[in-house]
Protein backbone atom coordinates (compact mmCIF):
# COMPACT_ATOMS: atom_id res chain seq x y z
CA UNK A 1 0.00 0.00 0.00
CA UNK A 2 2.89 2.45 0.95
CA UNK A 3 4.72 1.50 -1.92
CA UNK A 4 2.16 2.14 -4.21
CA UNK A 5 1.19 5.11 -3.06
CA UNK A 6 5.05 6.07 -2.44
CA UNK A 7 4.87 5.61 -6.54
CA UNK A 8 1.80 7.27 -7.50
CA UNK A 9 2.99 10.22 -6.13
CA UNK A 10 6.61 10.52 -6.55
CA UNK A 11 5.53 9.94 -10.25
CA UNK A 12 3.05 13.33 -10.10
CA UNK A 13 6.07 14.84 -8.12
CA UNK A 14 8.60 14.18 -10.83
CA UNK A 15 5.91 14.40 -13.76
CA UNK A 16 5.26 18.14 -12.15
CA UNK A 17 8.66 18.82 -12.45
CA UNK A 18 9.32 18.06 -15.78
CA UNK A 19 6.20 19.77 -17.16
CA UNK A 20 7.56 22.60 -15.08
CA UNK A 21 10.51 22.56 -17.33
CA UNK A 22 9.04 22.15 -20.48
CA UNK A 23 5.87 24.24 -20.55
CA UNK A 24 6.87 28.21 -22.29
CA UNK A 25 4.19 29.83 -20.12
CA UNK A 26 4.80 31.30 -16.63
CA UNK A 27 1.04 30.00 -15.44
CA UNK A 28 1.55 26.45 -16.22
CA UNK A 29 4.51 26.15 -14.65
CA UNK A 30 3.14 27.54 -11.48
CA UNK A 31 0.46 25.01 -11.99
CA UNK A 32 2.99 21.94 -12.12
CA UNK A 33 4.74 23.62 -9.48
CA UNK A 34 1.31 23.15 -7.52
CA UNK A 35 1.41 19.83 -8.75
CA UNK A 36 4.40 19.25 -7.23
CA UNK A 37 3.97 20.53 -3.62
CA UNK A 38 0.28 19.13 -3.21
CA UNK A 39 2.03 15.56 -3.98
CA UNK A 40 4.94 16.23 -1.31
CA UNK A 41 2.54 17.32 0.86
CA UNK A 42 1.39 13.46 0.62
CA UNK A 43 4.90 12.36 0.90
CA UNK A 44 5.08 13.95 4.44
CA UNK A 45 2.00 12.83 5.44
CA UNK A 46 3.64 9.33 4.43
CA UNK A 47 6.73 9.83 6.60
CA UNK A 48 4.83 10.14 9.41
CA UNK A 49 5.07 14.25 9.45
CA UNK A 50 1.41 15.58 9.60
CA UNK A 51 1.80 18.92 10.49
CA UNK A 52 4.39 19.31 7.85
CA UNK A 53 1.93 17.87 5.60
CA UNK A 54 -0.94 20.58 6.73
CA UNK A 55 1.58 23.59 6.67
CA UNK A 56 2.78 22.55 3.04
CA UNK A 57 -0.68 22.62 1.63
CA UNK A 58 -1.19 26.17 3.07
CA UNK A 59 1.72 28.12 3.25
CA UNK A 60 3.60 26.67 -0.13
CA UNK A 61 0.51 25.02 -2.28
CA UNK A 62 -1.88 28.09 -0.94
CA UNK A 63 -0.07 31.16 0.08
CA UNK A 64 3.43 30.99 -2.08
CA UNK A 65 1.49 29.81 -5.13
CA UNK A 66 -1.23 32.66 -5.14
CA UNK A 67 1.41 34.67 -4.50
CA UNK A 68 3.02 33.70 -7.56
CA UNK A 69 0.30 33.02 -10.15
CA UNK A 70 -0.92 36.98 -8.91
CA UNK A 71 2.35 38.51 -10.00
CA UNK A 72 2.18 36.04 -13.67
CA UNK A 73 -1.45 37.37 -14.39
CA UNK A 74 -0.12 40.95 -12.92
CA UNK A 75 2.77 41.65 -14.72
CA UNK A 76 1.09 39.66 -17.77
CA UNK A 77 3.41 37.68 -18.08
CA UNK A 78 3.62 36.32 -21.86
CA UNK A 79 5.25 32.77 -23.41
CA UNK A 80 9.05 32.61 -22.61
CA UNK A 81 11.58 33.09 -25.61
CA UNK A 82 13.46 30.62 -25.66
CA UNK A 83 16.85 31.04 -26.50
CA UNK A 84 20.11 29.04 -25.83
CA UNK A 85 21.45 31.17 -22.54
CA UNK A 86 25.05 31.38 -21.54
CA UNK A 87 27.78 28.88 -22.98
CA UNK A 88 29.20 29.03 -19.80
CA UNK A 89 25.72 27.69 -18.15
CA UNK A 90 25.68 24.82 -21.22
CA UNK A 91 29.47 24.38 -20.52
CA UNK A 92 29.22 23.88 -17.04
CA UNK A 93 26.21 23.48 -15.68
CA UNK A 94 24.68 20.99 -17.22
CA UNK A 95 27.68 18.16 -16.28
CA UNK A 96 27.90 19.57 -12.85
CA UNK A 97 24.44 18.85 -12.39
CA UNK A 98 24.69 15.20 -13.79
CA UNK A 99 28.19 15.19 -11.56
CA UNK A 100 26.18 16.33 -8.60
CA UNK A 101 23.46 13.86 -9.53
CA UNK A 102 25.14 10.52 -9.76
CA UNK A 103 27.27 11.37 -6.84
CA UNK A 104 24.16 11.86 -4.35
CA UNK A 105 22.99 8.95 -6.12
CA UNK A 106 25.56 6.42 -5.42
CA UNK A 107 26.03 7.79 -1.56
CA UNK A 108 22.29 7.30 -1.15
CA UNK A 109 22.45 3.89 -2.63
CA UNK A 110 25.61 2.91 -0.94
CA UNK A 111 24.41 3.67 2.14
CA UNK A 112 22.86 0.17 3.38
CA UNK A 113 21.33 1.32 6.90
CA UNK A 114 19.37 3.02 5.79
CA UNK A 115 15.89 1.98 7.34
CA UNK A 116 12.16 1.66 5.83
CA UNK A 117 9.53 3.86 5.93
CA UNK A 118 6.25 2.25 6.89
CA UNK A 119 2.87 3.53 7.20
CA UNK A 120 1.56 5.51 10.50
CA UNK A 121 4.93 5.22 11.96
CA UNK A 122 6.94 8.48 12.25
CA UNK A 123 7.90 9.88 15.36
CA UNK A 124 6.51 7.22 17.95
CA UNK A 125 9.58 6.91 19.35
CA UNK A 126 9.48 10.80 20.42
CA UNK A 127 8.10 11.99 23.88
CA UNK A 128 4.57 12.78 23.47
CA UNK A 129 2.11 10.98 21.63
CA UNK A 130 0.90 12.62 18.29
CA UNK A 131 3.00 14.02 15.40
CA UNK A 132 2.15 17.66 16.52
CA UNK A 133 2.17 17.50 20.43
CA UNK A 134 5.89 16.43 19.68
CA UNK A 135 6.83 18.79 17.78
CA UNK A 136 4.96 21.86 19.37
CA UNK A 137 6.47 20.57 22.30
CA UNK A 138 9.97 21.12 21.40
CA UNK A 139 9.06 24.42 19.27
CA UNK A 140 7.94 26.22 22.23
CA UNK A 141 9.99 24.83 24.70
CA UNK A 142 13.61 24.81 23.40
CA UNK A 143 13.06 26.73 20.10
CA UNK A 144 10.95 29.46 21.25
CA UNK A 145 13.62 32.12 20.74
CA UNK A 146 14.12 31.10 16.91
CA UNK A 147 10.14 30.52 16.68
CA UNK A 148 9.56 34.44 17.46
CA UNK A 149 12.69 35.29 15.54
CA UNK A 150 11.07 34.43 12.56
CA UNK A 151 7.73 36.56 13.14
CA UNK A 152 10.14 39.68 13.25
CA UNK A 153 11.60 38.29 10.03
CA UNK A 154 8.43 37.73 8.30
CA UNK A 155 7.39 41.75 9.37
CA UNK A 156 10.62 42.37 7.58
CA UNK A 157 9.75 40.88 4.58
CA UNK A 158 6.28 42.42 4.60
CA UNK A 159 7.19 46.04 4.87
CA UNK A 160 10.17 45.07 2.38
CA UNK A 161 8.16 43.42 -0.09
CA UNK A 162 5.67 46.82 0.12
CA UNK A 163 8.84 49.31 -0.11
CA UNK A 164 9.96 47.59 -3.07
CA UNK A 165 6.73 47.41 -4.46
CA UNK A 166 4.91 50.30 -4.19
CA UNK A 167 5.15 53.01 -6.89
CA UNK A 168 6.08 55.85 -4.44
CA UNK A 169 9.84 55.07 -4.63
CA UNK A 170 9.76 55.28 -8.41
CA UNK A 171 7.73 58.75 -8.39
CA UNK A 172 10.31 60.41 -6.31
CA UNK A 173 12.66 58.88 -8.31
CA UNK A 174 11.39 60.43 -11.52
CA UNK A 175 11.24 63.89 -9.80
CA UNK B 1 15.81 -6.52 -1.20
CA UNK B 2 13.09 -8.59 0.11
CA UNK B 3 12.19 -5.99 2.77
CA UNK B 4 11.39 -3.87 -0.46
CA UNK B 5 8.50 -5.42 -1.56
CA UNK B 6 6.81 -6.73 1.94
CA UNK B 7 5.51 -3.75 3.93
CA UNK B 8 7.32 -0.21 3.32
CA UNK B 9 9.28 2.26 0.93
CA UNK B 10 13.18 2.05 1.61
CA UNK B 11 14.12 5.70 3.03
CA UNK B 12 16.72 5.73 -0.11
CA UNK B 13 13.89 5.93 -2.70
CA UNK B 14 12.59 9.31 -0.96
CA UNK B 15 16.06 10.86 -1.04
CA UNK B 16 16.69 9.49 -4.26
CA UNK B 17 13.45 11.30 -5.20
CA UNK B 18 15.01 14.42 -3.19
CA UNK B 19 18.01 14.44 -5.42
CA UNK B 20 16.22 14.01 -8.90
CA UNK B 21 13.80 16.93 -7.87
CA UNK B 22 17.02 19.46 -6.81
CA UNK B 23 18.71 18.43 -10.16
CA UNK B 24 15.39 18.84 -12.32
CA UNK B 25 15.07 22.57 -10.16
CA UNK B 26 18.87 23.28 -10.91
CA UNK B 27 18.43 22.45 -14.92
CA UNK B 28 15.17 24.68 -15.01
CA UNK B 29 17.39 27.48 -13.34
CA UNK B 30 19.16 26.39 -16.04
CA UNK B 31 17.37 26.66 -18.94
CA UNK B 32 14.37 28.86 -18.17
CA UNK B 33 14.56 32.39 -19.78
CA UNK B 34 11.62 33.62 -17.63
CA UNK B 35 12.27 35.44 -14.19
CA UNK B 36 9.30 34.31 -12.42
CA UNK B 37 10.08 30.66 -13.64
CA UNK B 38 13.66 30.91 -12.71
CA UNK B 39 12.57 31.74 -9.08
CA UNK B 40 10.24 28.97 -9.09
CA UNK B 41 12.95 26.33 -10.00
CA UNK B 42 14.61 27.98 -6.76
CA UNK B 43 11.26 27.26 -4.81
CA UNK B 44 11.51 23.48 -6.35
CA UNK B 45 15.19 23.06 -4.86
CA UNK B 46 13.99 23.91 -1.53
CA UNK B 47 10.96 21.64 -1.39
CA UNK B 48 13.57 18.78 -2.72
CA UNK B 49 15.77 19.58 0.46
CA UNK B 50 13.09 19.24 2.74
CA UNK B 51 11.93 16.00 1.59
CA UNK B 52 15.26 14.84 2.59
CA UNK B 53 15.04 16.88 5.62
CA UNK B 54 11.63 15.02 6.44
CA UNK B 55 13.09 11.62 5.68
CA UNK B 56 16.17 12.24 7.80
CA UNK B 57 13.63 13.01 10.86
CA UNK B 58 11.66 9.90 9.93
CA UNK B 59 15.24 7.70 9.84
CA UNK B 60 16.25 8.83 13.34
CA UNK B 61 12.56 9.68 15.03
CA UNK B 62 14.56 13.33 15.60
CA UNK B 63 11.08 15.99 15.60
CA UNK B 64 13.99 18.92 15.18
CA UNK B 65 14.59 18.22 11.40
CA UNK B 66 10.32 18.25 11.21
CA UNK B 67 11.27 21.60 13.12
CA UNK B 68 13.64 22.71 10.62
CA UNK B 69 11.42 22.18 7.72
CA UNK B 70 9.35 24.51 9.29
CA UNK B 71 11.36 27.33 9.37
CA UNK B 72 12.78 26.80 5.74
CA UNK B 73 8.56 27.07 4.68
CA UNK B 74 8.73 29.82 6.86
CA UNK B 75 11.93 31.65 5.28
CA UNK B 76 10.45 30.62 2.00
CA UNK B 77 7.91 32.45 2.48
CA UNK B 78 9.36 35.34 3.01
CA UNK B 79 11.81 34.91 0.62
CA UNK B 80 8.79 34.33 -2.25
CA UNK B 81 7.51 37.80 -0.72
CA UNK B 82 10.29 39.78 -1.34
CA UNK B 83 11.87 38.03 -4.60
CA UNK B 84 8.59 38.98 -6.10
CA UNK B 85 8.34 42.19 -4.96
CA UNK B 86 11.60 42.76 -6.74
CA UNK B 87 10.38 40.85 -10.13
CA UNK B 88 7.91 43.79 -10.19
CA UNK B 89 9.91 46.44 -8.98
CA UNK B 90 13.08 44.99 -12.24
CA UNK B 91 9.81 44.50 -14.46
CA UNK B 92 8.71 48.48 -13.85
CA UNK B 93 11.87 49.06 -14.37
CA UNK B 94 12.76 47.41 -17.68
CA UNK B 95 9.41 45.86 -18.89
CA UNK B 96 10.53 42.42 -19.70
CA UNK B 97 11.12 39.34 -17.60
CA UNK B 98 13.49 38.01 -19.78
CA UNK B 99 16.38 37.39 -17.65
CA UNK B 100 18.78 37.69 -21.12
CA UNK B 101 17.60 41.81 -21.02
CA UNK B 102 18.18 41.89 -17.59
CA UNK B 103 21.91 41.66 -16.81
CA UNK B 104 23.14 45.01 -15.28
CA UNK B 105 22.70 45.54 -11.33
CA UNK B 106 21.78 49.05 -11.95
CA UNK B 107 17.82 49.39 -12.65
Amino acid sequence: MHLILFFVFAGFCLAGAINLLLQSHPINSALSLIVVMTSLAVLYLLLGAEFLAAAQVIVYAGAIMVLFTFVVMLLNAGREERTLGSGVARAVGFPAVVAILGVIATVIVKAQDLGVAKLGEGLTNAPGGTNIEALSKVLFTELLLPFEVTSVLILIAILGAVALASHDRERQAGK
Amino acid sequence: MNSMFSHGVPLSYYLLLSALLFALGVVGFLIKRNLITVFMSIELMLNAVNLSFVTFAHEWHAVKGQIFVFFVMMVAAAEAAVGLAIIIAIFRARATLAVDRIDLMKL
